[in-house]
This record gives C-alpha cells, structure tokens and sequence, in this order.
C-alpha cells in the first residue's frame, strides 16, 4: 500500500520505498525513513499535492512522489 | 578566519548571516531561497573575520545542486569554524545534521535558533544538558531580533582560536568497525575534512568524493565495496540507509534527552490552513491577494509616474530651449536626462511596490502556500507546483527566477521552468506594460496582457513537453509555518534587490541612453533599424522601433525609454496607434531575454540551452505579436 491509498488524519508506518536513489535519500532527509509515522493532514483539489506530517515537520509531497512511499497501517 | 553558517533550510541561518553583514543576503520564508553561498568580511572581537552563508541543506547527502555547494564548500575550503543553526521547534531533524557536521573534524558551535517560538508551541529545553552530550558550545538564539547574535560569535571565535574539534557521536559496532578501518586505509591531507568523515561518505555511496578518492588511491574502493556487502548482508539494508538509520535514533534520544513538549494545542496555524488552503476559499483567497497585489502595484506605481514624467519633459525642453541649435551636446543632455528619467519615472514605482509585496508574502509564508494550491495546476503545463517560486520570481526579475530553478531535482524541470520563465513580464517589462499599454490604454488592456502572456507561456508549456516527457518525481517541500514578518527583514530584501538595479542597470541604461542619442545625432540609427526590419515590417511597427528593440537587449526597460529618443517625444500616444502599442508590448514581452538574463542561462544550463532559449524567445515573441495584431485587424 502506498500513501495515496491512505485516508486523511490516519496514522501509518514508512516501510518502504519505491523508486531510484536519488529520490529515496531525499525523502530520507524529510523524515521519510522506515519505522516513521506519517500523517496526511489535507490534500489540494484537482488531484493536487498532499500535505504530510511527519516527525514534527509538515511537508508536501507531490502525489507522484507520494506514490514512491510504501506503508502500512498502525 | 573563515566561519561558515550551515543549516537546514528554513532554520534563519540567513537571518543571522544579516545580523552580523548588514543585510547582504536575501532571507524568505522558503526553502532554497539561498541558492549560493555569500561570502561577507565582519569584526568578531576586533578582528575582521570571513563570514560565508551556505544554502540551506537537510543533510550533507548532496543530492540537489544547492546541497551539492555545500558539500563541495565544506570539503574544499578551510573554513575554520562552522556555525550550525538549529531550529528549536524542529531539533530531531536540526540534529541529524548536526552530527554529520561532527564527523568533519572542523570546530563547531551548536546555535538553537527561533527559541521564542519553541516556548510558543510550549517546548522546553535544556542547553546544558545538550552541551553536555554533544561535547560542542550550544547557545539559544533568536536570530530575527538579534539576541544571542554575539555570544554565539564570541564562542564560534573561540572555537576556532583553540581549534576545539568535536567527538563525534560513535555508530553502531558494525558501521564503526567498518569506519575506522577504512579511515585508516586512507591517504593523510587529501582533503581539509577528517578522514573519518570521507569514511562515511565512502560508505554512504557519494559519487563524487568515491571518484576523486579513487584518483588518488585505487585499492580503497574494493575495500569499500566488501564493507558495503557486509553492512549490507548484516542489517539487509543498504549501508547509506543503515547509517542515516541511525543517526535519526541518536538525534530522537538526544532531542527526548535535553527537550520535552508541553500541551500540543491546536494551534493557529491549523486553523489559518484550513482556511487558506480550503478547495474553494484557498483559491479565492489566492486570487483576492493576487489582484490585490497587482492592483497596489499599479496604484502606486502609476499614481508617481505621472508627475514624475512630466517633470522630466518639463525639464528637458527648458534645458534645450537654452540652446540656440540641436546641436550634439543639448541632444546628450537630453539623453541623460531621459535616461535619468526612465529609472525614477518609469521603473522604480512599480519596481519597490512589487518587491515590498513579494519580500512580505514570502516572509509571511504565504508562498509555498501558493506552490500548494497551485501544484495541480503547473501539472498541466507539464511542472510542478515547485516552479511557482520562479514563476512568482520572474515577476520581479528572470535573473533569480532562474537561479531559483536550483531547488528543483531534476534537470528537465531546470531547464524548463527557465525557459519558461525568460518570457514572463519581469519588472522591467512591467514598466513598458503599465508605461505604455496601461497609461495609454488603460489598466484593463494591461491585465489583458497578463493574461494573454500567461495563456502563451502554457501554449509553449505544452509543445514543449510534447518532446521532453515529464517523468519528474513531482513537488517536494517544506511547508513553513507562519511567521510576522519585520519591517526590517522586508524593506532590507527589497532594497537588496533595488540596489542591483541602481548600481547593474540603471548606469546601464543612462549610457545606453547617451549612446542612442549619438546614434541618433550622427543618424546611425536606421541601420540599425534594418537589422529589425523584417519583423517590425511583418508587425506593422514603425521601422525607427528597430533600435529600442536593439538596446532593449541590455536592459528590458530601455525598449520604452529608448522609444522616446527614437520617436522624438514621450507623448507615445501622438506617434502610435493602440494597436501598434499593443503589438510593440506583447513583442517586448515575449523576445530575447536581456543581457543579464542571458549571461545567467549560460551559467546555470550551458551555452547550447541559452541559445536554444534565445531562439525560442524570438520565434514565440514573433508569432505572439503577429497574433495580436491580426486579432486587432479581426475585431
């Protein structure tokens, strides 16, 4: 399950990624890193970006981007 | 002595840089608002140190060209000690990068940064105890209003006087042992960082620095390479995940250590998103603060223009009604004066108005609110909601517009959004539409342009991606929070970007003045107005608009100011039709981006795409303004 299929204000777990090297580290350096909770907090209309919480930060995550993270339930 | 300000981005490093420099750097309420470092001389304690002002970086992984430059700085220079800036609201993350910095081997000092809003949220925390883990100087500061600002320069200086270095933080026994070996298996003073930390950055995977060691050292990288497959056999992770794994473990007990949270309330910026960020009011409110800002800009801009204009033709013909002939020195005079002119009158009314309003959105946080909601949207035009920023930049000026092009990832987006954004109407341009057009024509045909322009760049958008598919990963970005903007930092980045233009171009333009009223004098100038003809012909312009095009080449705004030397008079309205104010616009809008623009395209993307830029801009400018004039004839 990636993030997009995630609703809104649930709270899951990073396990994976999916994607080139690049990417990964980047996502690594917002807080994206396997055993990390995330949050979708809301998401843009017109199939838009989503807005993310994570370790304290909030961030906004492309839904291309978002597809890239893999999680799961808590 | 050289002191470096390193921190995440967001974290008010270049708000302590200004503190000290006297405002030399732009600091935004955006991420990758610091693309290049700035360098700057200041007095510590009575010597003159070199302060430089590193882009904002998560960590020190290098993977955008603006991280890269830190990487590179810190590897190559001796700086002889960092200043790291922490955000106090977001210490787990500010510490990630803090124990990266560690392993380097460079005297540092810890500076916890935006403590007033950390007690906002309701976080305490303990200095000392951090202090006491981390083994380097920790100090709080609140670096927008100048407290701690000294202190934590006082003790940079000391470190670095003392050479204090810090201990970094050890690993887990696996990756130590795999450090340490390889630490020892490198050559001495081959870079100015500890080898310890090239270890790391071996076994992180980094390109470039795997490269340059191998240079001069070949048998190391089989040596990596087997540590990378043990790492990689014992944890089934890769060794660059396994260690920043770990690295957020320390920094989580470190921050749980030294800070505790108190009651999380729902605060204001929650309820300010909800509303700002709502599907229907977001966009509502974006367009009201978008017309709004163009409306106060065109207020005031024109509201001085006018008088200022006057005055200067009411100066220029009593100076040369003191002459007996137009002979080549009242005719000089006269072009100094126009070009004198041309920068009060017509450029800095709308130039300061613009650059308060976008220096005041951008501190608000209000502009990674726009990339937000407008992500969808630049979908369609093959971007992403990233491209915003030097959208919204262009608007003010291409030359940072395209420098902001750094904070994407990925090099078709660079070059993309760049291309686009040479045809959005920067200031200068702006000064020619609401010089010309809305003076003229009124505010609506102004608007008209705008949106024609807007309607063009997504046409181009769209033909262009036909050949360069997207396959961009898409936005990624920090959303700041809200922060009151100062006075100080607003009027301080204005003014930084209005002094480019006074000391850049305004001489510039003076001089291109001068020179166009010799062209003029010894009547040159309609052989320069061949080199145009074809166009101004197939346009239906009058030919003597060939040199004005010309100069405006140096500077965007000597187009318009050149048209009065070229046509004889500043009363445009007498010499041109509408349509041909239309068609001369929308042409000035669209072709060749000007000196500057063009010196920095060569810089950020390669000869080979500035030139294909430089071509694009004119085939689009041509055909925009053959549109426009047919639509003209139609109706």
């Amino acid at each position: 399950m990636n993030l997009l299929n995630v609703n809104n204000d649930r709270w899951v777990m990073v396990k994976n990624f999916r994607g080139g090297r690049g990417i990964q580290r980047r996502l690594a350096q917002l807080g994206f890193l396997p055993g990390n909770r995330v949050r979708i907090i809301r998401s843009a209309p017109f199939h838009g970006p989503l807005l993310l919480e994570v370790e304290g930060r909030e961030i906004v995550l492309g839904r291309g981007v978002a597809a890239h993270i893999l999680v799961e339930y808590i | 002595m050289r002191f470096a300000l390193v921190g995440q981005p967001n974290c008010g490093k270049s708000t302590l840089f200004n503190q000290v420099a006297g405002y030399k750097a732009e600091t935004g309420n955006f991420s990758g608002t610091t693309v290049k470092f700035k360098e700057t001389k200041v007095r510590v304690l009575g010597d003159i140190i070199e302060l430089v002002d590193l882009p904002g970086t998560y960590s020190l992984l290098g993977t955008n060209p603006a991280e890269r430059v830190v990487l590179d700085y810190l590897i190559d220079k001796r700086v002889d000690v960092i200043v790291n800036v922490v955000d106090a609201t977001h210490l787990v993350q500010g510490l990630l990068l803090t124990l990266e910095l560690m392993e380097l081997g460079r005297p540092l000092v810890l500076a916890v940064n935006m403590m007033d809003e950390a007690v906002r949220q309701g976080i305490s925390g303990d200095g000392e105890k951090l202090q006491d883990i981390v083994g380097i100087p920790v100090l709080p500061l609140i670096a927008s209003r100048g407290q701690g600002v000294r202190e934590t320069f006082r003790q940079a200086w000391r470190a670095a006087e003392k050479r204090i270095k810090p201990k970094p933080l050890p690993y887990s026994k696996e990756v130590e042992t795999a450090v340490r070996d390889i630490r020892e298996n490198l050559l001495e003073k081959v870079f100015p960082i500890s080898r310890r930390a090239i270890a790391i950055k071996l076994l992180e995977g980094d390109p470039d620095v795997t490269k340059r060691v191998q240079a001069v050292d070949e048998k190391i990288g089989k040596k990596v390479i087997g540590y990378l497959d043990t790492l990689c056999h014992s944890s089934t992770r890769q060794a660059v995940w396994m260690i920043a794994g770990e690295r957020q473990k320390t920094a989580r007990d470190i921050s749980a250590r030294v800070s505790s949270r108190g009651e999380a309330q729902l605060s204001f910026r929650d309820q300010l998103d909800d509303f700002l960020l709502h599907p229907l009011f977001g966009y509502v409110f974006l367009i009201l603060v978008m017309g709004l800002f163009f409306w106060a800009v065109y207020g005031i801009g024109s509201w001085l223009e006018e008088p200022l204009l006057t005055f200067f033709d009411g100066l220029t013909a009593q100076i040369l009604g003191r002459f007996a002939d137009s002979g080549l020195i009242p005719q000089l005079i006269a072009g100094t004066i126009q070009g004198i002119a041309g920068g009060i009158a017509i450029v800095l009314p709308y130039l300061v108005p613009f650059l308060l309003g976008l220096g005041l959105l951008e501190d608000v946080g209000y502009l990674t609110r726009i990339a937000f909601l407008t992500d969808a949207l630049m979908h369609k035009m093959g971007l992403h909601g990233k491209a915003i920023v030097p959208f919204i930049l262009g608007y003010g000026c291409s030359v940072p517009a395209i420098m902001s092009t750094r904070i994407m990832e990925d090099k078709r987006d660079r070059f993309l959004s760049a291309a686009l954004v040479t045809m959005v109407p920067c200031a200068a341009r702006l000064s020619v539409i609401f010089g010309l057009v809305s003076f003229y024509l009124g505010p609506w045909a102004a608007m008209g342009i705008y949106f024609f322009n807007i309607f063009i760049i997504a046409i181009v958008a769209k033909i262009l991606t036909r050949f360069m598919p997207e396959d961009s990963p898409g936005l990624i970005l920090e959303m700041p929070v809200y922060r009151m903007p100062t006075l100080r930092t607003v009027t301080a980045k204005a003014w930084f970007r209005i002094r480019e233009f006074v000391i850049e171009a305004w001489p510039l333009l003076i001089a291109g003045s001068v020179l166009l009223a010799l062209l003029n004098y010894y009547q040159v100038t309609p052989y320069l107005d061949l080199v145009f003809q074809p166009i101004t012909w197939l346009l239906g312009l009058p030919t003597q608009v060939g040199t004005p095009l010309i100069f405006g080449i140096f500077r965007k705004e000597l187009s318009m100011v050149m048209l009065a030397q070229a046509l004889g008079t500043t009363n445009y309205g007498a010499v041109l039709t509408p349509e041909q104010m239309l068609v001369f616009t929308v042409f000035v809008v669209f072709y060749i981006p000007c000196i500057s623009t063009i010196v920095t395209l060569r810089n950020e993307l390669g000869a080979k795409r500035m030139w294909f830029i430089i071509g694009l801009s004119m085939l689009v400018a041509t055909l925009a303004a053959l549109a426009t004039r047919l639509a003209v004839i139609a109706f």
